[in-house]
């Protein structure tokens, strides 16, 4: 039957196909009078798409270091008043500007949601696949437009629904962003009110990943096949697996939390648990653990899902830069899906301490040990690709080398929080979170800004300038160091996470509690270090340098086959067509020292 | 699934033919129910986690279910299976009569199972089977039966949101289809709608022995 429809379509086709490649030269004609909502809010075009997904996340990621900048204060000074915001948060979270317990975990649990669900994910795979994506494999748009346009109108609705929680009564949710029941069952309101936000950030994630997976498969240009593929491309589809995998059991896992909190049930409160000297009425019988399954089956992935892009963006910018193929380009698509496997059996490494019993951590810290070799073997053809190159330490190359080393030393500090003897050890102390920021924050995010360097002026017209950009690097690079590095000091000490006085009342914490104000300050002076960026990125927009079609002799087809900005509608003036691998840089004999994909001689 | 309402001829602007739109759309829509696996499989993970901790609760707690009734609703949601099978074979034979026809069985059929499901779930509110403080449940296991309805009301309850969705997809192909918007050439909507009303109905078949047969002899 199949055989009939598809005969019958190809002598539709004879008809139609004429339009077949050029379509979108007819399309323009049709879409010149869209009105400003059609064509800036509610638009179905990705580069519209993906820079709203751009400018909300980095306002997010703003919003989400300023509670911690917050925080600081508390853990610095505890007890003193906040300068100048202190008197302007209210008595039920301030009174007399001095923090309340309450309100810095509601900043902690707020802290880590936005930055991971509102802030990063939406930059490396809303704001950059969406935009990069399909201009990098030759596609005029997404599979599905319109669902793209939903996918970020839900997850903008996630947010605003995050950010309304702080004026509840009992203010925002509290329990961390892990949300571990029984605590976060019986948290304040905040609570469902953060799990209702949840289901629609993963919606909006679900929505994204088919939307990238099935354009990914299916609009590839002609040539373009998947071993010629930018590594920037395998890294958002590999991403795209793990989010359509791993979110959907936390969904569930979310709704059965919230019909704990708000139907009686008690799938994951335990029976005769008893609060503060008063008896809960959850009777069923329920597991605490069977949350932290649930969870961590979607948070692990969800570390890779941090970092896979920022491999990705990392990956064009060397090639880029250091005007060479990438060192391994095979071995690097092999070991990202070798990664993208591993990272769903390694969850329980996140739960070494509840006891799950000797023969079930063997196994987890044996894949945890695994799923550093991927990881390793990207992070080694990195290196290698520099070796030889003549780099230009342009301000993108900057941020992309920083990351090297800033994500080497997040990997090797987890190798200890793999393994379940050490884990004992430094579970819950400030060592993990030097361990993962170092990994999401000087690691990812130094990516990420060289990612924006980087597309800067394929989607504006204009350079950044290059100074500030300079500028924000070495601040940003310094300053990171100094908020993250003294946590490992702390938490080999024992310091605990989460302590709302940075540990001053434990006498073990009393050696080492001076690195709290260096890293408060260091935080405040990465705050200013961030100034010089926010007025590179309005100003360049206005007066930037002009740039070139190809501003940075790029191969990839982003870059070099569309002008710059490329097309509102149609992305290429003509379809292109691929004849060679991603990053044919300094071809003996070639005229230039870049050959791009689309060119079919050299 | 969204491409396709640019025009009933012709794909959508971005696609090179008819036929990339139409592996798009199908590839779409098992990419979605990939999504929709690991969502319940989330929920099969409770199941699975609380039977073998309280297999006798569950076993007692199961024979309150009621047995005829979750039959009858099996079998009227394998009939609606197949009547959606024909309704996509005669949207790909452009015979729209017949298409109408099927779509509304089906959306009859599905309807009747949200009925039946109703009854149910009124009988078990009068028996005070509905998890939270008014919960009564005589003998050894009564409070780990509670678990057990919790979780028989968490599955399929979101398995009759399911139905719905499935019931207000097929309500607005139907609209379509009488409007004469499909076509031999263009039918992938209906096609990658029974797609998700196959998931649904499988779904069930999972839930239906899972709740309603555990150790029952």
């Amino acid at each position: 039957m199949a055989d009939e429809t598809s005969k019958h379509n190809s002598q539709k086709q004879a008809e139609g196909v004429g339009v077949g490649t050029h379509a979108h030269v007819h399309h323009e004609e049709h879409h010149h009078e869209v009105s400003f909502i059609r064509k800036y809010v509610f638009s179905t075009d990705h580069k519209v798409i993906g820079i709203q997904y751009g400018i909300t996340s980095l306002l997010f990621l703003f919003f989400g270091f300023t509670l911690m900048m917050v925080m600081r204060w508390q853990l610095a000074y505890p007890g003193e008043p906040i300068p100048w915001i202190g008197l302007l948060l209210g008595a039920d979270r301030a009174p007399d500007g001095i923090m309340l317990p309450e309100f810095y975990n509601q900043l902690g649990a707020m802290h880590g949601t936005i930055m991971v669900f509102l802030g990063v994910v939406p930059l490396a795979v809303g704001a950059f696949g969406n935009y990069v994506m399909p201009l990098q494999i030759g596609a005029i748009d997404m599979a599905f437009p319109k669902l793209n346009m939903m996918s970020y109108w839900v997850y903008f609705m996630g947010g605003v629904t995050m950010l309304v929680s702080f004026f509840l009564p009992g203010g925002a949710a509290n329990s961390g962003w892990t949300s571990y029941a029984p605590l976060a069952v019986i948290a304040t309101t905040g609570q469902t009110v953060w799990l209702i936000g949840m289901i629609f950030l993963i919606t909006s994630s679900l929505l994204g990943s088919v939307n990238f997976i099935v354009t990914i498969i299916q609009l590839r240009t002609h040539g373009l096949t998947f071993m010629r593929l930018p590594f920037f491309v395998w890294a958002q589809f590999v991403t795209s697996f793990l989010l359509l995998l791993a979110f959907p059991p936390l969904e569930a896992a979310g709704i059965l939390q919230l019909m704990d909190r708000v139907a009686g049930t008690s799938f994951f409160m335990p029976s005769g648990l008893v609060v503060s000297g008063i008896a809960l009425p959850y009777t069923g019988g329920g597991s605490p653990l069977l949350w932290q399954h649930l969870f961590w089956f979607l948070a692990h992935p969800e570390v890779y899902v941090l970092i896979l892009p920022a491999m990705g963006i990392v990956a064009e910018i060397i090639a880029n830069n250091t005007r060479k193929p990438l060192w391994g380009y095979k071995s690097m698509v092999y070991a990202a899906i070798f990664l993208g496997f591993m990272s769903f059996v390694v969850w329980a490494h996140h739960m070494f301490m509840t006891g799950m019993g000797t023969t079930i951590s063997a196994f987890f810290q044996t894949t945890t040990m695994i799923i550093s070799i991927p990881s390793i073997i990207i992070l080694t053809a990195f290196f290698l690709s520099l070796w030889g190159g003549s780099i230009r330490f342009t301000t993108p190359m900057l941020f992309a080398l920083a990351f090297l080393p800033m994500f080497g030393i997040g990997g090797l500090t987890g190798l200890p929080l793999g393994l379940a003897p050490p884990d004992i050890h430094l579970h819950d102390t400030y060592y993990v979170i030097g361990h993962f920021h170092y990994v999401v924050a000087p690691g990812t995010l130094m990516a990420l800004f060289a990612g924006i360097y980087y597309w800067y002026p394929k989607v504006t017209g204009r350079m950044m300038n290059d100074m500030l950009g300079k500028l924000h690097f070495w601040g940003s690079f310094i300053f990171l160091n100094g908020v993250f590095m003294p946590m490992f000091i702390q938490g080999l000490a024992g310091v605990s996470r989460r302590l709302y006085d940075g540990g001053e009342q434990y006498a073990h914490a009393q050696s080492v509690l001076q690195w709290n104000e260096v890293m408060s300050v260091s935080a405040w002076l990465l705050g200013l270090a961030q100034i010089p960026f926010i007025i590179n990125f309005f100003l360049s927009a206005k007066n930037g340098k002009k740039v070139g079609d190809n501003p940075w002799d790029a191969t990839t087809l982003d870059m070099a086959a569309t002008t710059s900005p490329p097309l509102a509608h149609g992305n290429f003036e003509r379809v292109p067509e691929v004849h060679r691998p991603p990053y044919e840089y300094s071809v003996p004999g070639a005229e230039r020292d870049f050959i791009p994909q689309h060119e079919r001689t050299a | 699934m969204s491409n396709n309402s640019d025009s009933a001829v012709g794909h959508a602007h971005h696609f090179t033919d008819m036929d990339q739109q139409r592996e798009a759309s199908t590839l779409g829509m098992w990419t979605f129910l990939v999504t929709e696996i690991m969502f319940f499989g989330g929920l099969f993970v409770a199941y699975a986690l609380y039977r073998s901790m309280y297999p006798e609760a569950f076993a007692e707690a199961s024979l309150r279910l009621n047995l005829l009734l979750g039959a009858i609703n099996t079998g009227v949601l394998i009939c609606s299976s197949l009547t959606m099978v024909l309704a996509v074979r005669d949207a790909q034979s452009g015979k729209v009569k017949g298409l109408v026809r099927y779509l509304i069985a089906t959306i009859v059929l599905g309807s009747a199972f949200l009925v039946i499901k109703a009854f149910e779930y009124s009988h078990k509110i009068h028996e005070h089977l509905i998890p939270g403080s008014s919960f009564q449940f005589a003998g050894p296991f009564g409070q780990q039966a509670e678990m057990f309805f919790s979780l028989y009301f968490m599955m399929t309850g979101l398995h009759a949101i399911h139905m719905i969705i499935g019931i207000g997809v097929l309500s607005v192909l139907l609209y379509q289809a009488k409007r004469g918007r499909f076509t031999a050439e263009y039918y992938s909507p209906i096609d990658v709608a029974g797609l998700y009303w196959h998931f649904v109905d499988v779904v069930w078949i999972y839930l239906f022995p899972l709740l309603y047969l555990v150790s029952r002899h």
